[in-house]
């Protein structure tokens, strides 16, 4: 058994807005962590298609997110995960103002159904459920300065981890079913013009592959992650403006950190950052992170309260 | 214990993800695909008497007579139908269903298509210049055109009026001719769409795909192979629904064609060719307006772009002499010097500043700025559903089209007279604080072009469905209004906008009154 069921999240930030809970590791039960992450992303390239261009009417766009975030065990192989982030939008360059506001909150069901120790090795697999939805009014039709794509989402991922020692890796892949989101328009271009408020996004898989060093104080990962919209995309199209329902592809390298305080065992920082390598209709982003954890024993707690 | 949760768990989320799957399903519903199929109360049969734009008479362009029902030839052409029928595919069907609605209405929705496709600036060269587009080499970079809104309004008025005089045609041949329809001359033949009371000699969709696609060649010549399918597709969907046999569609075909030529020839000397001007003619924009005293606009892209189309104020109009331009030019916008300009540059830097969720809504609605069909398809969207309700006659509808996309034109063209003739800077150029809802299009700022292409749009719709008035005119002043609050327009360009564009909107209500089909 792995000896770090206090472990915090560590949060990759993915691409986009979606922020899931992928790492191999469970809250133990009755522990509830807590905490916040501040991100900033930009970019001042991106693909128009498969032609990568900048845009000086946008300078460098950037993307700040400020997210509350939330674990709790359930049980030692059931946690619950929800994050919100607000999020705020600023291109340097041009007319065009930004936008910020409370963007998509998300509810993730986390579960180890298998683990197991052979000798050195550990294995376990987990199965993550999760929702999203846009929990204000934000304009999701104002490319690339809107805050979020406003779409409800539903994914699925199955993940497998192994460990040896101190070293691991961990590879999941998902499915994420994007709902159709209405906008403040009664018509819109794709390929033709669709004479309807609504505009259906093209689903996506997720590919995220991890490998690293984790003990009980330090985790420390190298991060492979790849995006790709399922059919009905579309490209931009040469010096067009993008829009929510493009084909949006990335890959990206990135990297995790995690450490957890010696004098205070509770409290953990986290941060890191990751780049797209190749993209297609998105931003090249840079990103960087970090934020605060504190693990609270909501078990303990109650059973001092009765005593 | 610990087998019950995992058992619990493990199911719920296999539900909560199926159940997810299947309750967000991704049809949409679009409302262009719940037209009904066409069948007018009124089918107009004196419409060859009809007015025409350029057209002398509505039998300039001569077409031979049909060959007789009696005879087996015909009977031929009507075994042609059946033995469509006979095999008849979904795919048939879906085309029956699509065109059915009207040959007008799908036309100028393909149409908007393409204005929304080609409505994307020339992407800079290297050095910081920009290429233009060019009629005589389409596909060079940047394709041709740059269906931006003075080329999209000058498009569809050209398309709508052609469309018109050769409906008008088309009425005065059926008449003359009176060629029975082919379910007339054989009832067992079935047919699958309402049955027209007029004679089909020559066919009304022939004809208007004869005429669009001629002038779409014209317009969108990148978008030949498109446009082509389109009408193969009209042409097949009269024969195998029934409603005219392959003589009807020919003759349509060839009297479309050259009442085409007629307009294309008006097109290519009608002054659009040379309204983008050239370097000497930006400069001295510049420095005319400078010499008043007056700051000249400048562009505000990044690198900067020269300016939309100066020269498209002088293009010819249809209905307007360019001493009618002249006298319904607006009066001089505040001087950038005086109180009322500063009062109104706040106004605009308070939109800016507090935007609320509705403004921004009605900013983005209205918008119809790049990659999208521009205001003046914005409003025959609009005319169009309007006019589905009201279930025209295809010349009713090629009528009304003309009078509202040729009154389009002519705000266009007053409108871009006005902006070159003040040449005055946007909101941002005099204070780059003002960060604003929506992109700024490249031009001067007065009068604004989306309002007066809605104040011409909603006169002339005011006219022709008198009941909806109100609702129009509402609406003109909210796309109007939206400029404002998105912060690209002070409120002086839009208020004087809606009046030129009322003014000029007059010009075809007039038209209206006496063209002989009120």
């Amino acid at each position: 058994m792995k000896k770090i069921y206090l472990s915090c999240l560590l949060l990759a930030p993915l691409f986009m807005n979606a922020q899931t809970e992928i790492d191999g590791i469970m809250m133990s039960k009755g522990n509830f962590c807590f905490g916040t992450i501040y991100q900033r992303s930009s970019w001042n390239k991106y693909w128009e298609g498969t032609f990568k261009r900048e845009n000086l009417n946008f300078g460098t766009v950037s993307t700040k997110s400020v997210a509350l975030m939330g674990n709790y065990g359930v049980s030692d192989n059931l946690n619950i995960i929800f994050s919100l982030p607000y999020v705020e939008t600023k291109a340097s360059a041009g007319t065009m103002g930004g936008a910020k506001g409370l963007q998509d909150i998300s509810f993730t069901v986390k579960y180890m159904p298998f683990e197991k120790t052979i000798g050195k090795a550990t294995y376990s697999l987990y199965a993550l459920g999760g929702l999203s939805a846009p929990i204000s009014d934000y304009p999701a039709d104002y490319l690339p300065l809107s805050i979020g794509l406003k779409s409800k989402t539903a994914s699925l991922r199955l993940m497998g981890d192994y460990q040896r020692g101190r070293f691991f890796t961990t590879l999941s892949g998902a499915y994420v079913k994007r709902a159709n989101v209405t906008i403040h328009r009664n018509s819109y271009y794709t390929t033709e013009i669709h004479y309807t408020n609504e505009v259906a996004l093209p689903n996506a898989i997720s590919i995220n592959y991890r490998i690293g060093y984790r003990s009980s104080r330090l985790i420390a990962e190298a991060v492979l992650d790849n995006w790709v919209t399922q059919s009905g995309g579309f490209d931009i199209t040469t010096n067009n403006m993008p829009f929510l329902s493009n084909t949006m592809n990335a890959l990206k390298i990135g990297v995790n950190t995690k450490y957890t305080l010696k004098k205070v065992p509770a409290l953990s920082i986290i941060g890191g950052c990751n780049f797209v390598t190749e993209g297609r209709n998105v931003g090249q982003s840079n990103t960087f992170y970090g934020g605060l954890f504190y693990i609270l024993n909501l078990k303990k707690t109650i059973q001092e309260n009765e005593k | 214990m610990k087998n019950k949760v995992q058992k619990i768990a493990c199911n719920s989320l296999l539900v909560l993800f199926l159940t997810l799957n299947y309750s967000c399903s991704d049809e949409l519903t679009e409302r262009n695909e719940q037209f009904p199929q066409l069948n007018p109360a009124n089918t107009d049969l004196l419409a060859g008497s009809w007015k025409t734009f350029l057209l002398t008479a509505p039998n300039e362009f001569y077409l031979d007579p049909p060959i007789a029902s009696s005879t087996p030839a015909f009977a031929r052409e009507i075994n042609e139908i059946k033995s469509y029928q006979a095999s008849i595919t979904p795919e048939q069907k879906k085309i029956i269903q699509y065109w059915s609605a009207g040959g007008v209405l799908r036309w100028n929705e393909i149409m908007r298509t393409l204005v929304a496709r080609h409505n994307r600036p020339p992407y800079q060269n290297e050095d910081g210049t920009y290429p233009a587009p060019s009629g005589a080499n389409p596909f060079a970079n940047p394709q041709f055109p740059f269906s931006n809104p003075p080329y999209a309004a000058r498009a569809y008025a050209y398309v709508s009026a052609a469309q018109y005089d050769a409906m008008v045609a088309t009425w005065h041949y059926k008449k003359l001719y009176n060629r029975d329809a082919p379910f007339i001359v054989d009832a067992t033949l079935p047919v699958l769409i309402p049955k027209s009371s007029l004679p089909s000699y020559p066919s009304e969709d022939a004809v208007l795909a004869g005429v669009t696609v001629e002038l779409l060649k014209l317009l969108f010549p990148t978008e030949i192979a498109y446009i082509q399918e389109k009408a193969e597709e009209q042409k097949l969907y009269r024969i195998i629904s029934g409603a005219n046999v392959r003589s009807d569609v020919d003759a349509g075909i060839i009297l479309g064609r050259k009442i085409a030529a007629k307009f294309i020839a008006r097109a290519a000397a009608d002054g659009t060719g040379a309204a983008i001007g050239n370097q000497a003619l930006w400069t001295q924009l510049e420095t005319l307006t400078a010499a008043t005293g007056e700051t000249p606009w400048k562009s505000l892209d990044i690198p900067a772009r020269p300016p939309m189309l100066p020269l498209f104020g002088k293009v010819k109009s249809f209905l307007m002499t360019p001493e009618m331009v002249l006298a319904s030019r607006p009066v001089p916008p505040p001087s950038t010097k005086s109180e009322q300009f500063a009062k109104e540059l706040a106004e605009v830097k308070t939109n800016s500043k507090n935007a609320t969720r509705k403004n921004m809504g009605i900013v983005t609605f209205w918008a119809d700025g790049v990659g999208i069909h521009t205001p003046p398809g914005h409003w025959n969207a609009i005319a169009a559903e309007e006019f589905v309700a009201q279930n025209y006659s295809e010349v009713r509808w090629a009528r009304n089209m003309a009078l509202l996309n040729i009154a389009m034109m002519d705000a266009a063209i007053s409108c871009w007279d006005a902006k070159y003739f003040y040449f005055n800077p946007r909101p941002y150029q005099m204070d780059p604080s003002i960060k604003t809802l929506t992109g700024i299009p490249n031009f001067p700022a007065y009068v604004s072009g989306h309002s007066t292409f809605s104040g011409a749009a909603s006169a002339v719709l005011s006219h022709i469905i008198p009941a909806k008035a109100q609702n129009f005119s509402i609406m003109a002043k909210q796309a109007s209004d939206s400029r404002l609050l998105g912060a690209i327009h002070y409120k002086s360009d839009c208020e004087k906008g809606l009046e030129l564009g009322k003014k000029v909107g007059g010009f075809a209500v007039a038209r209206a009154s006496i063209d002989g089909a009120e």
